[in-house]
């Protein structure tokens, strides 16, 4: 009787080790330095989505393992990508918030066999260069591009596009120039300005001298955007009545507090704000903003990393847990589901995300905090910046 | 020539509130004899203190200035005594190390106590706005650190050139010995100088947040530009830092106003040329 009972003990036990492994995600991001609250970001979607949902999938359970990535730097982020496959044995490779590294990292998914799911890098290249690659973020096009037709609508005809002078930056003036003139709108200057400009008074100037009737401006979030839109709205611009337009990235919601009253009336195309009113963002803000501790922290790459977690949970699924990145990346082609930011689809060509692109507006909400009030809705945004690329 | 006018008035403005932030460090470096990296550090814990008593106490601009400066210096006062007082007068890679090392650990503290978001301070209200000067517009503010950056350095020429305390301090640094033999308590002259330039970071961090917002990291991302005044226009001369602060704001801003996309481009060249002409800065002196 003994004997039975010890035999089926280490039956159960053996086949337990069998069937529920511990399948390891790695995620590269921006954990400490000056883009730590991007990087928090991503934790916090990810341990929303976990604590929503489970950290198992089947009988298998779900590991993550944070590797930090200060700033862009696509050989750490190889040596990385490496060690997470080699030594960790990780499944699926997610995170990357700036394009180089997400580019260093793609020539060696096809050996590891592995999946990446990307959580930020914004621009279209990337998914060209491995197949094996899911985005679930946005592209600097896919949000660029609607704001060209809302300043045309607006009555807007003669526009001047101040960029930052580095990668997204150039494609948020090649896409917003590429919309505006097809609109039949006219852009009459192209300022690049270096990414380490603090006053911005100068191009304030120039912006008035150029007779333009609005500005299109694309800088990355944080201090460069609050100084540019203080120079707005000191050098009265805005006074002027030159309307100012740009991607949303440039009033994520993590720096609307220190903008302050200075955005208001800014108007933005973006995939995602924390203020989207459904049922779904509802759960994922509380899940969110309980996962990074403070509400007023919470922006964009949060709600990346959560449906990027959704795609590896599917990918998860149709694979049984085993190791087959083909097979994973086959099976959310297509993939349809209904994200916080809205109805999203996983496109089977480009396996980027094609999504809502609201328009919106900074505005005060109810309780006083300053949120982008969602006005206007583009359905069904693919990525054009494929297209161009072509 | 509207345009002159304009650019102008940019580069003074510009000029002054870099001259505000960095003077302090020209005094370490060039008065002290210490390549104090961590002046951005202190420049930022006054941000800090002044966006905390400003925006979160509510106690007003006027308030947050003066908190800033009298609680920045009170946390550099044991900094001083442990950490400073040991690298007076040793090689310079020592003290870059020491001062580095105190950077990181500054961005790290702050980025944990007051997490990684802008912190903005708000202005009192007769600064808010802008003003019509007739061919532009201008906002108050930048008036505000064209003055703070007149009187700060009248104040500082007067305190070094004509008080006793400036003929003490001028004597410590030529010869310590010499002076501390004459009956100078070094000791005290360098504490009190300290205190001083660390006054005027945190000074210069809270007048010039609204050109450079206040976060964590802040710390690092200006080192350049404040390191920059210090070597073109001399250590430790105050005329030297205000000429090199008019003219390299002028070059800035002309080059970002007329081809921006040639980025830092004539900033550097013009860096370059000075100190091929001036190896010690326009107003250095000879060891």
């Amino acid at each position: 009787m003994k004997k039975t009972i010890l035999c089926a003990l280490a039956a159960l036990a053996l086949s337990s080790t069998a069937y529920a492994d511990v399948i390891k995600v790695g995620v590269v991001g921006p954990f400490s330095g000056p883009f730590a609250l991007q990087g928090k970001n991503f934790k916090a979607g990810i341990d929303a989505y976990m604590a929503l949902n489970g950290n198992k999938v089947g009988s298998d359970t779900i590991e993550i393992i944070y590797r930090d990535i200060p700033t862009a730097d696509p050989a750490q982020s190889k040596a990385l990508g490496q060690e997470l496959i080699v030594k960790e044995k990780v499944k699926y490779l997610a995170g990357f918030y700036f394009t180089p590294d997400a580019m260093a990292v793609t020539p060696i998914l096809k050996q590891g066999n592995v999946p990446m799911v990307i959580m930020n890098a914004a621009t279209s290249a990337i998914m060209k260069t491995s197949p094996l690659v899911v985005r679930t973020s946005f592209t600097t096009w896919q949000t660029s591009t609607p704001i060209a037709k809302v300043a045309f609508d607006a009555g807007v005809k003669k526009v001047i596009s101040v960029v930052s002078d580095y990668g997204p930056g150039i494609d948020a003036e090649n896409a917003f120039k590429a919309g505006f003139t097809k609109a039949g709108g006219e852009v009459v200057e192209s300022i690049r300005i270096p990414l380490a400009t603090n006053d911005f008074s100068p191009i304030m100037q120039r912006i008035k001298d150029s007779g333009a009737q609005g500005v299109f401006a694309f800088l990355p979030s944080g201090p460069t955007t609050l100084g540019f839109v203080k120079a707005y709205n000191d050098n009265g611009l805005k006074a002027a009545g030159i309307k100012f337009f740009a991607p949303g990235d440039l009033t994520q919601e993590s720096d609307l507090p220190a903008l302050g009253d200075a955005a208001l009336g800014i108007q933005t195309t973006f995939h995602y704000a924390v203020s989207h009113e459904s049922p779904e963002n509802k759960t994922f803000v509380d899940a969110a903003a309980k996962a990074i501790g403070n509400k007023a922290e919470l922006s964009f790459p949060a709600v990346g990393a959560y449906d990027g977690m959704h795609v590896i949970y599917k990918m998860i699924e149709a694979t049984g847990g085993k190791q087959d990145a083909e097979k994973a990346v086959e099976a959310v082609k297509g993939l349809s589901w209904t994200s916080p930011r809205g109805p999203v689809s996983i496109d089977p060509e480009s396996r980027h995300i094609t999504q809502n692109i609201y328009l919106r507006e900074v505005a005060k909400g109810t309780d006083g905090t300053y949120i982008n009030k969602e006005t206007q809705t583009f359905e069904k945004q693919g990525d054009p910046g494929l297209a161009a690329a072509k | 020539m509207q345009t002159v006018f304009s650019i102008a008035i940019d580069a003074l403005a510009y000029g002054m509130v870099l001259f505000v932030i960095s003077i302090g460090l020209s005094v370490t470096m060039g008065l002290m004899r210490v390549v104090n990296l961590a002046h951005g550090a202190f420049a930022m814990i006054g941000g800090y203190i002044a966006s905390y008593v400003a925006r979160d106490l509510g106690l007003g601009y006027a308030v947050a200035v003066i908190a800033a400066v009298v609680i920045t210096i009170i946390i550099a006062i044991p900094i001083e005594r442990l950490l400073y007082r040991r690298i007076y007068g040793q090689p310079e890679l020592t003290q870059v190390l020491m001062t580095i090392g105190i950077t990181f650990c500054i961005i790290g503290i702050a980025n944990y106590a007051m997490g990684p978001t802008l912190k903005t301070i708000p202005l009192a209200e007769p600064l808010r706005g802008s003003v019509d000067l007739g061919f532009r517009t201008i906002s108050i503010h930048r008036l505000f650190a064209i003055i703070c950056g007149l009187a700060v350095a009248l104040g500082l020429w007067f305190a070094i050139e004509k008080t006793s305390f400036g003929v003490k301090l001028r004597a410590s640094v030529d010869n310590a010995a010499m002076a501390a033999a004459l009956g100078v308590r070094t000791e005290i002259v360098y504490a009190i100088s300290f205190a001083v330039a660390v006054g005027l970071a945190a000074f210069g961090g809270v007048v010039g947040a609204e050109l450079l917002p206040v976060e964590p990291y802040y710390a690092l991302r200006y080192m350049v530009t404040f390191l920059v005044v210090v070597s073109v226009g001399g250590a430790g001369s105050i005329p030297g830092a205000l000429i090199a602060c008019l003219l390299l704001g002028a070059i800035d801003t002309t080059g970002r106003y007329l081809m921006p996309e040639f980025g830092e481009f004539f900033f550097y060249l013009a860096v370059i040329a000075i100190i091929c002409v001036f190896p010690r800065g326009l107003a250095g002196r000879v060891k």
